[in-house]
């Protein structure tokens, strides 16, 4: 992104190939999470199909937990903005404050992670798992799925955290850190329509 | 080198988005905590909020516009939403209608 204020003529060959690989990947990347997000609207659309579903047993209004859910929902924004932060310092070339920016994002991410594991062991305990009705199958594998890109998400701030301290804010690495970027902001709007369409019309 | 000048406009707009989706979120879940209003529009006013919080997010968090994001970044995302309308509203669509006739 910052690239494209610099001036083309101060470019050598190298670096200009360099910034063609970036968006080519990038705009790889966004292609991706245009399908990601086909796949979340589907999920969306069968949860809302089988809301009535829940052959005699427990709904989502007796399920739910509208803390746990507000919750979950500071972690993941605070997280979105602290990961924007890391973006800044990596065009900043503040490899420390990067480093330090990512872990605070880690560590929101993994709550969240662990707040939605509590919440799916609490109600598999009660015979609410996915295989007791339409609906509830239908709730573990929507929420699920979201739950598992944050889980991918955490494993790629270690893996790139890991290469920031070793490699350095190069090239290849911000551009992966931009990437990155742009999955984890993705997973935040996923949530959006989590919340949304689960878990605020469930208790209500 | 403009580079103090493009972080302090990069950290207002991830600070704006913050605060857009904090009241976006704070207002539907305090709707809910509270019934302050009847069902109907409390669920009128958190599809309301959905949309313009992922808007929110598009704009200050991906930083998605209409000069500087590559064309074919905002054609596929264009794209995509048209995808969502037809394969969404198709299955409610299909399965409302198979529900209202199953019930006759």
């Amino acid at each position: 992104m910052s690239a494209a204020h610099m001036s083309e003529a101060s470019l050598s060959e190298h670096e200009r190939e360099e910034i063609d690989t970036h968006e080519q990947r990038a705009f790889g990347f966004w292609l991706y999470l245009m399908g990601d997000a086909v796949i979340f609207a589907l999920l969306f659309a069968t949860y809302a199909i089988m809301i009535p579903g829940t052959d005699g047993g427990p709904t989502g209004k007796q399920l739910f937990d509208l803390n746990n859910a507000a919750i979950e929902t500071g972690l993941l924004l605070v997280s979105s903005m602290t990961f924007g932060f890391a973006s800044l310092q990596v065009k900043a070339g503040n490899r420390g404050a990067v480093l330090a920016w990512l872990a605070i994002t880690f560590v929101l991410g993994a709550a969240f992670v662990f707040l939605e594991v509590r919440e799916f062991a609490g109600m598999i305990a009660q015979g609410a798992g996915p295989d007791r009705s339409g609906f509830l199958s239908a709730f573990f594998t929507l929420v699920g799925t979201h739950g598992v890109h944050v889980t991918m998400g955490l494993i790629w701030i270690v893996i790139l955290g890991a290469q920031v301290a070793l490699k350095g804010l190069t090239m290849p690495v911000a551009s992966r850190l931009h990437r990155l970027g742009l999955f984890w902001h993705f997973l935040d709007i996923a949530w959006v329509g989590i919340f949304s369409i689960v878990y605020l019309p469930g208790l209500l | 080198m403009e580079r103090p000048r493009e972080n302090a406009h990069g950290l207002r707009s991830y600070l704006i988005g913050f605060v857009l989706a904090v009241v976006l979120s704070a207002v539907p879940f305090w709707l809910v905590y509270t019934h302050a209003l009847p069902p109907q529009r409390t669920l009128l006013v958190i599809g309301i909020a959905a949309v313009l919080q992922v808007l929110v997010h598009l704009r200050f968090f991906l930083h998605i516009n209409f000069t500087t994001t590559p064309r074919e970044n905002v054609l596929a995302l264009v794209f995509t939403a048209l995808l969502l309308f037809i394969m969404v509203g198709g299955s409610f669509w299909i399965m409302f209608d198979l529900h209202a006739r199953m019930a006759l």
